[in-house]
């Protein structure tokens, strides 16, 4: 495997995913999207449907919910340097082009993907990925002042509940992408 | 009964301000706790039993250390499997780390961490799916870097159908969102929100 890139990657999963004419209405309607049913990953975790609506509609309102709180491109920079920090080149790869189309800040995103967490980044971007990371540790080390270096930042308390979601989310979805399947060179 | 786990772990009370702000992301709210149900009260234990749900979830938010969540999962256990709780804290004791960590091929090996390598201490004790499924679940949540194809032919050779594994990695990674959230939330509520 190459290091963390922005470029679209492919994924292999390890086990047999669910074949397309196998998939009944309560599987698409685990999908929650349709179009997800063309995706490996998605036809994997199919095979448990009722963990697998659960998953997509807490992701979905996490990351899209445009009700106030952290705007989307740093709820994609707390998923992206969460990937980062434990290791996950895929979810790295998605979320950063999220985050730095967003944000219309590329190149921060790419110092974060090529240099890592402790690359140097402006004030706020610093406090948030910090206490993403923090949250990522196992056990956790997300302490009081990481959340006085968010409120100095600017962040509410709905924008801070959005990057422990979005962090936490993460810690979720790295952890499935990793141990399934493999990142590919070729997009699926 | 508790209707909502992570309130119940987070310490947030019905009407206030915390409650208020789950209320603003109420799929995330829902889907949160309707993932918890699908987990620990399955339509049917066929590939997954409810002792071995249990026990993963005790052995993994053990492993977290939040000593909160790890209670509960303990009771739940205690309640289900009496017999199997000691075996699963010894398990817990053996097993603490502190990650993410482990080794990177390729272009990332100047950022490999070594840390232990955990193999279930006593697999007379926890039967042979689930010593298979505590080593997997270390490797998940200290590792998730190393995860290769061979863990899931481990997993294969000690009895695991591809839909249960399928399962078991859903709960280990649900459960390192859960207590996360709980983390955060619970810091939150302490500090008082200002909003």
């Amino acid at each position: 495997m190459t290091g963390f890139t922005t470029e679209r990657l492919g994924w292999r999963p390890w086990l047999a995913p669910l074949a397309e004419d196998e998939l009944t209405d309560a599987h698409h309607e685990a999908l929650v999207d349709r179009a997800r049913a063309a995706s490996p990953y998605f036809r994997l975790l199919a095979r448990d449907p009722d963990v697998l609506h659960a998953r997509t509609k807490t992701d979905q309102d996490i990351f899209y919910n445009p009700d106030g709180g952290l705007p989307r491109a740093e709820r994609e920079l707390a998923a992206t340097a969460t990937s980062r920090h434990n290791g996950c080149v895929f979810c790295a790869s998605v979320h950063a082009r999220f985050a730095g189309h967003y944000s219309k800040r590329p190149d921060d995103v790419r110092r974060l993907l090529d240099e890592g967490v402790d690359a140097r980044q402006d004030a706020r971007w610093r406090a948030i990925i910090d206490a993403a990371v923090s949250l990522a540790a196992t056990p956790s080390a997300l302490g009081a002042e990481h959340l006085a270096a968010l409120r100095a930042a600017g962040l509410d308390d709905l924008a801070i509940s959005d990057l422990v979601h979005a962090g936490a989310f993460f810690g979720w979805a790295n952890r499935l992408m990793l141990s399934l399947g493999e990142p590919t060179q070729e997009e699926q | 009964m508790i209707t909502d786990v992570i309130d119940h772990l987070a310490g947030i009370a019905p009407g206030s301000s915390l409650d208020r702000l789950r209320d603003r992301r109420p799929d995330a709210r829902e889907h949160a706790q309707r993932g918890y149900d699908a987990l620990f009260t399955p339509d049917d234990e066929d590939e997954v039993t409810l002792v071995e749900r249990d026990a993963v979830a005790a052995f993994v938010t053990g492993l977290h250390q939040d000593l909160t969540v790890a209670r509960f999962y303990a009771d739940r256990l205690a309640e289900l499997s009496p017999g199997l709780l000691k075996a699963v804290e010894a398990e817990i004791e053996a097993g603490r780390a502190t990650g993410p960590y482990g080794v990177y091929q390729g272009a990332l090996a100047a950022e490999s961490r070594e840390g232990p390598r955990y193999r279930a201490g006593d697999p007379a004790a926890l039967g042979v799916r689930l010593a298979a499924a505590f080593e997997h679940a270390h490797l998940l949540v200290f590792r998730p870097r190393e995860a290769r194809a061979e863990a899931l032919r481990d997993l294969r050779a000690a009895g695991w159908s591809e839909t249960g594994i399928v399962t078991l990695s859903q709960l280990v990674a649900f459960l390192s969102f859960q207590v996360r959230v709980v983390t955060g939330l619970r810091l939150l509520n302490q500090e008082g929100v200002s909003a």
